[in-house]
């Protein structure tokens, strides 16, 4: 169990009020028509993984339901950073 | 090496059980092998077992971190059943279903498998035609299985709340009479010592850090403690940290590792003698030969290393367990675990060729990799043996995730994730 700041509501909240939506900072390629399978099967279904930092997607689904980012370590599960969606993290290392 | 009987366990009784010999070596390894195996649990030893035993290859090393069996083999709901809804699915668990059946002879080791039958309920009208379809794609692939109503499923389960009262009432259920129940760590055990006294060296306490690739070839593994090892082929067996693995190789796998969590309670009196699996409510349970119950959670929503898992993840499944089972409200839970599993974008498992020639991954099980301990070595053997993949293994390729043709189990093989 871990608190979540949502940066919305400007409150720590239960984990429970939150669902995780994987990896973030995904973009749409442009022009999905000109990928190759290679480039399509990438943006569908490869994601990272890192054993540290991880920038993910959360939204407060029991609260706002409004999407925001967070900079996590998946083995510690310590919570380094949170910001908006189109913000950049500013935890990289 | 000894083999185990009847008239083995009575001699050594006169010797007070004070002179059995050491079930497997402790080796120093050699400079080369034919085969290395990354990973020590149930599949990388049954992947060591079948090479040896059904292509003669015993040069193979198993390289584990930590010790033979001590991840999530020895630590799972030890649910084994073959009821999924594809036909490349259901064929790669039946191969498994069928060693199982043969496994405790072949290994001369009781791995205690007990076809107890497994229920998967459905408490929905949606429920009930998923558990139609897939009991009849369950048949026309040579797997038994039946479609009971809520009547049937209360004669074999007098305990489940089967009534009108319940919050989601029991509909009916899909039967898999031959599924079952086996003892997880005697399994590990059992291929440990049937590779081992085929000549397979098991290389405990060693971390395999990095492998050396020369030209697009695999050709050996820096580990921690005895430096290089080379080898022919080398096949990376390691579940959470296959994500990891891939990294040192230089590619990537469309795997997320997340905690999956399983609960055991205190030993009660004999009252559960099935499996009884829900996916609408999400939980599952068994009762062990000791007494306990065995429950199983779902996984964590997030991706996540650290081995323990959500309370939060617990109390859903205890809320799905009481709602099933009011008689066990009272029943105090003894022990929780979380272990990291791999999940796969179509919940099944990766079996491959790689970028890396003569570097083969297995893994990706998820949740139910259990189950396919046999199945999966004894294929993963054949194409390590051979260097090509086995027939069973071909749709399970990593490449399924370019090519487009994944073998969507999610939710539709009775899964309870």
């Amino acid at each position: 169990m871990f608190l979540i700041y949502c940066p919305h509501c400007g409150e720590h909240r239960e984990e429970e009020e939150f669902h995780n939506h994987g990896q973030a900072h995904i973009a749409r390629p442009l022009d999905p028509d000109s990928c190759t399978d290679e480039e399509w099967g990438n943006y569908m279904f490869f994601r990272k993984n890192p054993k540290g930092l991880h920038h993910e997607l959360w939204v407060h689904a029991a609260g706002c339901r409004k999407f925001f980012n967070v900079t996590r370590n998946t083995a510690t599960y310590e919570i380094k950073e949170v910001y908006k969606i189109g913000e950049q993290p500013k935890v990289v290392e | 090496m000894q083999q185990y009987s009847g008239f083995g366990l009575l001699k050594h009784s006169l010797s007070h059980h004070e002179n059995w010999q050491r079930v497997w070596r402790n080796p120093t390894p050699k400079k080369k092998y034919d085969v290395i195996i990354v990973g020590g649990g149930g599949h990388g030893l049954a992947t060591a077992y079948y090479l040896a035993k059904e292509h003669n290859i015993t040069n193979v090393a198993v390289i584990e971190k930590g010790y033979l069996g001590g991840g999530n083999t020895a630590r799972n709901t030890t649910i084994v059943r073959s009821n999924y809804l594809w036909d490349e699915a259901a064929h790669l668990y039946e191969h498994a279903m069928k060693l199982w059946e043969g496994l405790s002879q072949d290994l001369n080791y009781n791995v205690m498998f007990s076809q107890r039958g497994c229920l998967n309920l459905g408490h929905t009208l949606q429920d009930m035609r998923d558990i139609e379809r897939r009991v009849n794609a369950n048949r026309l692939n040579g797997i038994d299985g039946e479609v009971l109503d809520a009547k049937q499923v209360n004669e074999i389960v007098p305990i489940l709340d089967c009534s009108d009262n319940a919050r989601y009432p029991v509909m009916g259920a899909s039967w898999q009479p031959r599924a079952g129940v086996a003892r997880h760590d005697a399994v590990a055990w059992g291929f440990a010592r049937g590779a081992d006294m085929r000549g397979v060296d098991l290389i405990q306490q060693t971390e395999v850090v990095d492998f050396i690739i020369e030209d697009g070839t695999v050709v050996g593994v820096k580990t921690d403690r005895y430096g290089d090892i080379k080898a022919d082929r080398v096949g990376c067996v390691t579940a959470g940290h296959s994500g990891v693995m891939a990294a040192k190789a230089g590619f990537e796998l469309p795997l997320e590792s997340h905690p999956l969590q399983a609960l055991v309670s205190e030993p009660i009196k004999p009252i559960l003698d099935t499996v009884v699996m829900s996916n609408h409510v999400h939980g599952y349970a068994s009762q062990s030969d000791k007494g306990d119950l065995v429950i199983g959670a779902g996984i964590d929503g997030y991706t996540g290393y650290g081995q323990r898992g959500s309370y939060s993840t617990i109390e859903h499944t205890i809320q799905a367990i009481v709602e099933m089972f009011p008689i066990f409200s009272r029943v105090r839970m003894n022990r929780q675990w979380g272990g990291i599993v791999d999940t796969c974008p179509d919940a099944c498992p990766i079996i491959s060729e790689t970028p890396v020639k003569n570097l083969f991954f297995n893994c990706g099980w998820g949740t139910g990799g259990f189950k396919a301990t046999p199945g999966s070595g004894n294929v993963f053997a054949a194409s390590l043996a051979k260097g090509e993949m086995h027939e069973l293994a071909k749709p399970f390729s990593m490449f399924r995730f370019h090519n487009g043709a994944l073998i969507d189990e999610h939710g539709a093989a009775g899964v309870a994730h």
